[in-house]
């Protein structure tokens, strides 16, 4: 069975990217394009992964990823934050409020494969 | 029946009345609990203006000369205006100064000169006489006339003895109630708060008393105004009082006798002494500027109709008009009410002749007599222990004096003469004071010197062209040198001094009077070199105002007295009890006294004795137990440059220091703009990364899967390809306006400025955006105009403004339907620009805000829409920069309106 993953960004050309990227190594992947549509899509059918962007209009990423920890039903959901944003402190913002993993863009594509694999590999 | 048990047992009791509020006011003061401190009272007591004169002279000038009553009202008006002005500085230095009585003012000004403070004494004492012999007058005939009710007829003229001369009697009378009231102690302020409580309640009293006999003769004994103005209207004599052109002696008259009256009504002792030195307090003064005009409307307001009244019903004369006011309501056998006149005319009379002599006989005291003793006899004095008792001696024997001198020129001199004449010549007598107290208020130049030669200019003035004419004409004097000049030379006549003819007496006294004053102060002083105790005491009073503290003049007492000496001086003049009182108060500020009293406390006690005798006498008395002598002019001169350096080098500490603080507000200011600019930079980086980073992304991804999927099909690849190719416009375009934005901010752009078509501009801006149009099925409407349009600008970018706005407008176009016009027209002064499209529209709170960088309006259709956050605040940049202005006009969902004003070429219209 297929690991489903969910990608949530608002730049259109990045769900793409991101969508060819997780197709090609075999996962099942969903897109959304803002923070409630990211939610609705979860709550429809909680993913195994969730790809974050965290600039994002209708409740940015932290909110979302906020809402994922806070539903203990979806506390398998692993999440990868993905932003443009490069300081520390925003890494550290999201690592606290209970993502798994931070990557920042632009992102290196076989990273992004890899990183999304262990993660899967560990909570399995 | 009125007989002269009923009138003169009411006019005691009335006086017991007085008596007993006098008693009360002063008990109130000594407990510390004021009555007389609020404004209403003050401007009571000032309406002591308001003598017999007004009561029964008003009438009887009215009764002949119409309207001519007025100016003495309108005078003390017009005074009543200025008082924020003057009167205030003058109470100020009152304050300050101890000042106790004109006298004592004018001496102070100049130098603390005892001759000067003598001589005013001198003026004021014979200028008052006539006042005060018209007081008693007027009390005399009242009462004559009362007590042949019901017989209205006025005594014979013929002279009684003096022992069966009713006036007599009723001096005595007020001087033994003038000595009751005011000379019971010796106070160091000289202020008596009783007697101004009497004073305000004999101003209510006559105020009552007048305006009832006005309405009762009015509405009463005629039909009312119209009535009584329509029966005086039919007699030709009677209706000429009506109209202005009655006034003997024309303007001139009119203005002379408004000036007399607005001088008298501030520099008549009396009224020196309850404007000034009464005065509880300075805002007192703001009420009455507006509220003793009101009064003396009030009282004035039954003059003429009374004085009417008063000629219909005794046609034949036979009555004196001055005595109207109480023969009307004789005459229709009214008691009570011709009572009540009688009493009132008695307390506007009494008030006067009370407080003025009260207030003379202090400065005949501190002026004349002790200076005078002080001179002939000091060891004398120096002997006697407690002097107070000497001091209050002396102002009974004064009063008695004044009231009997007043007696006598009403005996010898004023009785041939109506109420309001003698009046006047008083009035001029005190004009002479309102040159040396007003042009030293406001010249500190002008010096003792000048003061001398001025006010005995103005006073042999005053006494030659008003006073030697007035006992002439009682037959003192020959009355040929008022008719031919003293020894036939006609030049010198006194009412035509240097054929100076064709005014009327007062105003020629005037005139002349007030010349040989100003001129001798204004000519004095500059001719000659004041002392520096003058020097001091005239910037003092010049800038009273702006002064915190007042002990210049204590630098003028070098070093040492014993301080045992100086209490004996004190209580010797006030007694040992306030001396001590006095010592200790001192004692608490300073925390002790010196054996060796330095200046500070010289001062004080010279303060303290001023009060009591007078600043000149304080200083004599002061200066024989100060050893060493007052500090030369050389060495005063020295440290008062002294001090005015110090003051110079602190005032100039406080402007640096105040300096200092306005700049480390300026750099705290600074520095949190610094902190704030930081915070935005911070914020612009983080976003523009942010924004570069996103294109880099996807250029990143696609060409990563390109080159790790050579595989993919033709159709993906130019899918990624196209991909790749507009994110990385997207980057240029993005990085050049983060540069243009950044060379706007910085200033470093280069303008080409030039004339420019702004019509064919838009065209261009259309042209090149055609391909976005075509793209999206947007509709373009253009409204030009058909006529080039001159502005002065730059051209690329107005044009990066117009392609910008019109962009944005295809961008936010529905996708079905879109229609975007552009129209060009002219406004004042102005080229308007307005570009609208049938988008979404912009909420109005983001109105503001997509001006600001990277701010873009989110999420209308759920997507975003692509842009740099840039294109807004770059373009508002650059119109700002053509002096225009950009906004923008929108309902949500109604589409938007972005409006550029560019300001059209000057003169090109």
């Amino acid at each position: 069975m297929a690991n489903k993953i969910l990608v949530v960004d608002d730049e259109p050309n990045i769900v793409l990217s991101l969508e060819f990227l997780m197709k090609q190594a075999g996962f099942q992947v969903r897109t959304a394009s803002d923070g409630e549509a990211a939610l609705a899509a979860i709550a429809a059918e909680a993913p195994d992964l969730v790809l974050l962007d965290v600039m994002m209009p209708r409740k940015n990423g932290y909110e979302v990823c906020q809402a994922i920890r806070a539903n203990p039903d979806w506390r398998t959901v692993r999440i990868i934050m993905l932003t443009a944003k490069g300081r520390e402190v925003e890494r550290e913002k999201g690592m606290a409020l209970g993502a798994d993993d931070y990557i920042t863009k632009p992102f290196a594509t076989q990273e992004v494969v890899e990183r999304v694999r262990e993660l899967l590999a560990e909570s399995s | 029946m009125l007989s002269d048990s009923i009138i003169i047992g009411s006019a005691l009791s009335y006086m017991g009345v007085l008596f007993a509020i006098a008693y009360y006011g002063d008990h109130r003061a000594d407990i510390g609990r004021s009555i007389i401190a609020n404004p209403y009272i003050y401007t009571l007591s000032l309406a002591i203006y308001c003598t017999a004169w007004t009561f029964y002279g008003s009438v009887g000038l009215a009764a002949t000369g119409g309207v001519d009553f007025l100016p003495v009202y309108l005078g003390p008006t017009l005074m009543a205006v200025l008082f924020w002005f003057v009167l205030r500085r003058i109470v100020r230095i009152t304050k300050i100064h101890r000042i106790t009585s004109i006298a004592d003012f004018v001496a102070s000004r100049y130098g603390k000169s005892g001759l000067l403070a003598g001589m005013v004494t001198v003026i004021v004492v014979l200028g008052i006489l006539p006042y005060i012999s018209i007081q008693l007058k007027a009390i005399a005939t009242s009462f004559s006339l009362l007590r042949r009710y019901p017989m209205v007829s006025m005594a014979e003229t013929a002279q009684h003895p003096v022992w069966s001369d009713t006036t007599f009697y009723v001096a005595l009378v007020l001087i033994v109630f003038a000595i009751l009231f005011g000379t019971r102690h010796i106070d160091n302020t000289e202020r008596h708060e009783g007697m101004v409580a009497a004073v305000a309640f004999e101003s209510l009293f006559k105020l009552v008393a007048f305006v009832t006999v006005g309405i009762a003769v009015t509405f009463g004994m005629f039909g009312g105004p119209a009535d009584l103005f329509e029966q005086a209207a039919t007699k030709p004599e009677l209706a000429a009082l009506m109209r202005f052109e009655a006034v003997p002696g024309g303007y001139g008259g009119w203005l002379s006798l408004t000036f007399l009256a607005m001088m008298a009504f501030l520099f008549l002792p009396r009224q020196f002494q309850v404007l000034v030195v009464e005065n509880v307090n300075e805002t007192h003064i703001r009420k009455a500027i507006w509220l003793f005009p009101l009064y003396l409307f009030i009282i004035n307001l039954f003059v003429l109709p009374i004085a009417l009244g008063g000629r219909l019903t005794f046609p034949q004369g036979g009555v004196d008009a001055d005595m109207f006011v109480l023969a009307l309501p004789m005459a229709n056998h009214k008691p009570d009410l011709a009572l009540l006149a009688f009493l009132g005319g008695l307390s506007a009379a009494t008030s006067m002749i009370l407080f003025e002599t009260i207030t003379l006989s202090t400065m005949v005291c501190n002026d004349l007599v002790m200076p005078l003793l002080l001179r002939a006899n000091p060891r004398w004095l120096a002997q006697r222990t407690d002097l107070s008792g000497l001091l209050l001696g002396i102002r009974r024997a004064g009063i008695a004096v004044l009231i009997l001198l007043g007696y006598l020129y009403y005996r010898f001199i004023g009785e041939s003469y109506a109420l309001v004449t003698s009046g006047l010549v008083s009035f001029a007598a005190a004009a002479q004071f309102a040159p040396p107290i007003l042009i030293g208020l406001f010249w500190k130049r002008a010096n003792r010197r000048g003061a001398l030669i001025g006010l005995s200019g103005g006073f042999v003035v005053w006494a030659y062209t008003l006073l030697l004419p007035a006992m002439a004409r009682s037959g003192w004097l020959d009355t040929g040198f008022i008719e031919h000049g003293p020894y036939g030379v006609e030049l010198l006549k006194p009412y035509a001094v240097l054929g100076l003819d064709h005014l009327d007496p007062y105003m020629h006294a005037v005139f002349w009077s007030m010349l040989f004053n100003i001129g001798g102060l204004v000519f004095g002083s500059l001719l000659s070199r004041p002392d520096p105790i003058e020097q001091v005491q005239g910037s003092q009073f010049v800038n009273v105002l702006e002064q915190d503290r007042h002990d210049g003049d204590s630098l003028l007492w070098r070093g040492v007295a014993e301080t045992a000496d100086l209490y004996d001086l004190l209580a010797r003049f006030l007694g040992p009890q306030r001396a001590s009182e006095a010592f200790d108060h001192y004692a608490h500020q300073h925390n002790g006294y010196p054996l060796q009293a330095d200046s500070r406390l010289i001062h004080y006690t010279e303060r303290l004795l001023a009060g009591a005798i007078g600043a000149a006498s304080a200083r004599v008395m002061i200066s024989s137990i100060v050893m060493g002598e007052v500090l030369s002019i050389e060495e005063v001169m020295t440290i008062l440059d002294e001090s005015t350096q110090v003051i110079e080098y602190s005032r100039r500490l406080e402007q640096k220091s105040r300096e200092l603080e306005a700049t480390s507000a300026e750099l705290r200011e600074a520095n949190n703009q610094l902190q704030k600019l930081d915070q935005l930079k911070d914020e612009f980086i983080s976003t523009v990364t942010h924004e570069l980073r996103t294109p880099l992304t996807s250029i990143r991804a696609f060409s990563e899967i390109l080159l790790a999927n050579p595989d993919v099909s033709i159709e993906q690849r130019s899918q990624f390809l196209g991909i790749v190719v507009k994110e990385s416009e997207r980057l240029t375009r993005l990085i050049n306006q983060v540069l243009d934005m950044a060379k706007i901010d910085s200033g470093r752009i280069d303008w080409h400025i030039e004339e420019i078509d702004l019509r064919a501009l838009i065209q261009d801006a259309i042209n090149s955006t055609s391909q976005l149009f075509r793209d999206k099925l947007v509709a373009l409407h253009a409204d030009l105009g058909d006529r080039s349009v001159i502005v002065v600008g730059d051209r690329d970018r107005l044009i990066q403004v117009i392609i910008n706005l019109l962009s944005n407008a295809v961008k936010f176009c529905p996708d079905q339907g879109g229609e975007v016009t552009i129209r060009l027209h002219p406004l004042e002064s102005r080229w308007r620009v307005v570009v609208t499209d049938n988008g979404p529209g912009i909420a109005a709170d983001q109105h503001q805000l997509i001006f600001e960088k990277f701010h873009q309006v989110t999420d209308v259709h759920g997507g975003k829409p692509k842009g740099t956050g840039l294109g807004l605040p770059i373009s508002q940049k650059i119109v700002e920069h053509h002096g225009g202005s950009i906004w923008v006009e929108s309902i949500l969902g109604e589409g938007a309106s972005f409006i550029v004003d560019l300001p059209s070429k000057p003169n090109s219209e």
